[in-house]
């Protein structure tokens, strides 16, 4: 096995919904301080293990490890202090401000007897400065962009102060200003503040440019987990998603760079005369 | 004291709680009208006199009726106004209302039964408060148990509602005597308060604030959806239950003591939301000071608009209410999802 620190690993874990398995004996380490990614085809289980990373979702069998105990025996406060979670389903309750927002996510750091204080004041500051929305700060979350809606969500999930965070496809529904926007945020996030970030991405380019280390799964399972130069071949994306392509590398990062193969064509294609 | 690192949410938490300090005053002279008002026309010299000296001739009306009647506004009114804020937090529903859990139907149920089958006085607060703990327990039952969620609760919730309210007027409609008894009591009234009623609803009430109070916080993180609340260390069932708890003895007590009141808890936390927004900490507190401003001053224009007798304040709530709650509608206000 991996020598590689891990604080969240899961353990040969079947995961399941009521009646659909979605993965059996499913094996996974997040590095510490990486910035995890993790891509597959629709319906390969990478948010159902993201789900259960978060302890959203308690597997059948095997188990996710915290600091080498049952995720599941902690205390669900204590859980939320360590790890953090911006699921796709989250909803902003009508007419609430962006720093009304944020400031929920303090809900861990807070109980009957330690109610809100200048500490959590600083924080949700700090957080709205850290993801550009402080200047939103007043304003109803129902009136922003999809990309300035997202960083509020973000933002929510940094005062939180977990050191690990995952994010289940945080792009989703944005145009692709956003998504680099949002990527670079996270991208930033991981390098200035040190915390462990996993996402799952339905970018491969995306995905390969900005982690540190991806897990790519088909079928509920891992195929291959590491540096995305070792990971991303073209052997391996026919593999896990059946997609004949060339991978080059990236103009702009050196990272690899997926390029589809082009179908044969029969017939010469229409040229302007 | 060091100056707040960020003025602008300082001085929002400030506006917030003159906003409160504003609205108790406004309790404040509301509930002196109300004592001051009555079918009795009495100058304001005989009132202050009959408030405080037990031999003036106004000391009974003032003692027996008046103080009575608006301590049970202040309290009925705070019940309900703070049932229907964590009804509607809890169901995820802006019109939201412990009517849509079936809460007051099942008291009114039990009361009804309790009437004409063991002849009790209407108002009994123990019938009325078993009969909202079995409703709340039914429709969590059929809503899903552990797996309830705010759609299937309000489902539930409405399909017993139906059916407790045709039983309820099936019993008045088989048994003329009930019916007499009940008729007053199913629209809503304040008049029959007497010093022992308050008394009796107040533990409840107490307690369901409280309760209400202290899931406040984790109603707000359960606001985002099951898993962000999961996320952020809720824990969705026992947050759900804890909330129902706190709206069947608030609107159980609140139904024992003055029939069901409709539209205060539904009205009052939907326009209070425009003042304070979505975030129960500060919701609950407003709801349960303007929640009783609304229901006194429904009952003194009760008492002004039937002179020399007096109206039903349920009849002044639900047309206020319900003339009220157009207006909302046809503004698309809080409707939107």
């Amino acid at each position: 096995m991996q020598t590689v620190p891990s604080r969240l690993a899961g353990r040969a874990m079947t995961l399941a919904y009521e009646r659909r398995t979605v993965a059996e004996n499913l094996t996974v380490a997040v590095p510490d301080h990486s910035f995890t990614i993790i891509i597959g085809p629709n319906a390969c289980g990478k948010s159902t293990l993201l789900r259960a990373l978060a302890r959203l979702l308690r597997p059948t069998a095997g188990a996710v490890l915290l600091d080498g105990g049952d995720i599941q025996r902690r205390p669900t406060r204590e859980v939320a202090r360590v790890v953090g979670m911006l699921p796709q389903s989250s909803v902003a309750p009508d007419g609430i401000t962006v720093a009304d927002l944020v400031a929920r996510g303090r809900h861990p750091h807070q109980g009957l007897l330690r109610q809100w204080s200048r500490d959590d004041e600083r924080i949700v500051a700090g957080a709205m400065a850290d993801t550009g929305v402080a200047d939103l700060a007043d304003r109803p979350v129902d009136e922003l962009s999809g990309g300035q809606r997202q960083r509020v969500w973000i933002a929510m999930a940094l005062a939180q102060q977990t050191p690990l965070l995952l994010l289940d496809e945080p792009t989703t529904y944005l145009d692709i200003a956003h998504q680099v926007e949002v990527l670079d945020l996270c991208a930033r996030l991981h390098e200035e503040q040190g915390r462990t970030l996993v996402a799952v991405l339905h970018d491969l380019n995306q995905a390969a440019r900005y982690a540190t280390h991806l897990v790519a799964m088909r079928d509920g399972a891992v195929v291959a987990a590491g540096e995305p130069r070792q990971v991303v071949t073209a052997a391996l994306v026919k593999e896990v998603f059946g997609l004949p392509c060339r991978v080059i590398d990236d103009p702009e990062t050196g990272t690899p760079l997926v390029v589809p193969a082009a179908p044969r064509r029969t017939g010469n294609r229409h040229q302007p005369a | 004291m060091p100056a707040a690192p960020v003025a602008r949410p300082a001085g929002r938490t400030g506006r917030r709680l003159a906003g409160l300090a504003l609205s108790l005053l406004l309790l404040g002279l509301v509930a002196g009208l109300s004592v001051a008002i009555g079918a009795k026309q009495l100058s304001p010299a005989e009132v202050w006199q009959g408030l405080l000296r037990p031999d003036s001739p106004e000391y009974a009306v003032v003692h027996r009726m008046r103080l009575p009647r608006t301590l049970l506004g202040l309290v009925a009114g705070a019940a309900l106004g703070v049932a229907g804020a964590v009804t509607q937090a809890v169901t995820r529903n802006p019109l939201g209302d412990p009517g849509l859990l079936g809460i007051n139907a099942g008291a009114s149920a039990a009361v009804a039964t309790a009437t004409a089958v063991l002849g009790m006085t209407a108002g009994d607060i123990w019938y009325a408060l078993l009969g909202a703990a079995v409703v709340t327990v039914a429709v969590h039952a059929v809503g899903g148990g552990r797996a309830a969620t705010p759609a299937r609760l309000a489902l539930a919730g409405a399909a017993l509602n139906a059916v407790l309210y045709s039983y309820v007027s099936a019993v008045m409609l088989l048994d003329a005597a009930s019916l007499e008894r009940l008729r007053f009591w199913t629209v809503g009234s304040l008049a029959d308060a007497r010093a022992d009623t308050v008394l009796r609803v107040l533990p409840f009430v107490v307690a369901g604030l409280l309760i209400a109070l202290a899931t406040a916080r984790p109603l707000d993180a359960l606001a985002l959806g099951d898993d962000a609340a999961r996320a952020l260390g809720a824990r969705p069932g026992l947050v759900r239950a804890a909330a129902t708890a706190a709206i069947t003895l608030l609107s159980g007590a609140a139904t024992a003591a003055c029939g069901p009141l409709v539209f205060v808890g539904l009205l009052v936390p939907h326009l209070v939301r425009a003042l304070t927004g979505p975030d129960l900490r500060w919701l609950l507190p407003y709801c349960a000071v303007l929640a009783p401003v609304l229901l006194l001053a429904a009952d003194v224009t009760a008492r002004l608009l039937g002179r020399p007798g007096e109206l039903q304040v349920g009849t002044v709530t639900a047309v206020l209410g319900g003339v009220l709650f157009l207006h909302l509608v046809q503004r698309g206000a809080g409707v939107r999802r």
